[in-house]
């Protein structure tokens, strides 16, 4: 017996009226069609397939709620719900790119370990060690105005409210100290570095 | 000769398909899923 292949409009108009074979036969007529679409543009079988199901769900939806004006246009108005989801995926990606390991490109090459070593801890500790003996020589004015500035985060506005003087004697305290500590470090021949 | 320099795409996009998983989930979703519309309104219902 011969089969008469059914339009499709009169598929889509079946389906609308509740037969649900008639999507059945949508898809399984147009499915290497649009999947394929989807595929040439975004060469991944897996996001290929997860824009695939969202287009039907979109079609789906539209048909269900009657708002699909027929024309004889089915597969050219499946064809842009899937272009459009296709524009949002790469949108999306845009905005958090994805990166996949390749032979010539290495994750690690972009993600760090920030934390330091072991052996660099120790070294960080001992220089914040060797500064506060540093900082232990300078006098008490501009021991105060430096302490106030790099350790308790402060403005020069706020370490003259402070310290009852002006901004500019604060300002002249902070460079005389860090001055000062330049002097000793570099007669002691300090090394301060990580 | 007229050459063509592009390149060809390594998978034939005729042979490819979704997987089956995707399309009996479809299938599934299309017979669960009803639409009502009330008043401009449309709400959707799935059966369980």
């Amino acid at each position: 017996m011969a089969t008469i292949q059914l339009t499709d409009a009169l598929l889509v108009q079946d389906y609308v009226a509740g037969n649900e074979n008639a999507l059945a036969v949508l898809i399984k007529r147009h499915e290497s069609k649009i999947y394929g679409f989807i595929y040439s543009k975004i060469s991944d079988r897996d996001i290929s397939n997860d824009i695939f199901q969202d287009t039907f769900i979109k079609v789906i939806k539209t048909l269900k709620s009657s708002s699909y004006n027929e024309e004889g246009k089915f597969l050219p108005w499946v064809m842009r719900i899937s272009h459009n989801l296709i524009v949002d995926h790469y949108r999306k990606t845009k905005k958090m790119p994805m990166f996949r390991e390749t032979e010539e490109f290495s994750i690690f090459s972009i993600m760090s370990d920030d934390a330091l070593s072991i052996e660099n801890k120790i070294i960080s500790e001992q220089v914040e060690v060797d500064l506060k003996k540093l900082i232990e020589e300078l006098p008490a004015d501009q021991k105060e105005v430096l302490m106030m500035r790099m350790y308790q985060d402060m403005s020069f506005k706020e370490i003259s409210e402070i310290t009852g003087v002006s901004i500019n004697t604060a300002l002249g305290r902070m460079r005389y100290a860090l001055m000062n500590m330049r002097k000793v470090i570099d007669k002691h021949q300090i090394i301060l570095t990580n | 000769m007229a050459k063509i320099y592009s390149k060809k795409t390594v998978v034939s996009n005729n042979n490819l398909k979704p997987k089956k998983e995707v399309v009996s989930f479809l299938l599934s979703y299309s017979k669960a899923l009803s639409v009502i519309k009330i008043n401009n309104t449309s709400f959707e219902i799935i059966a369980n």
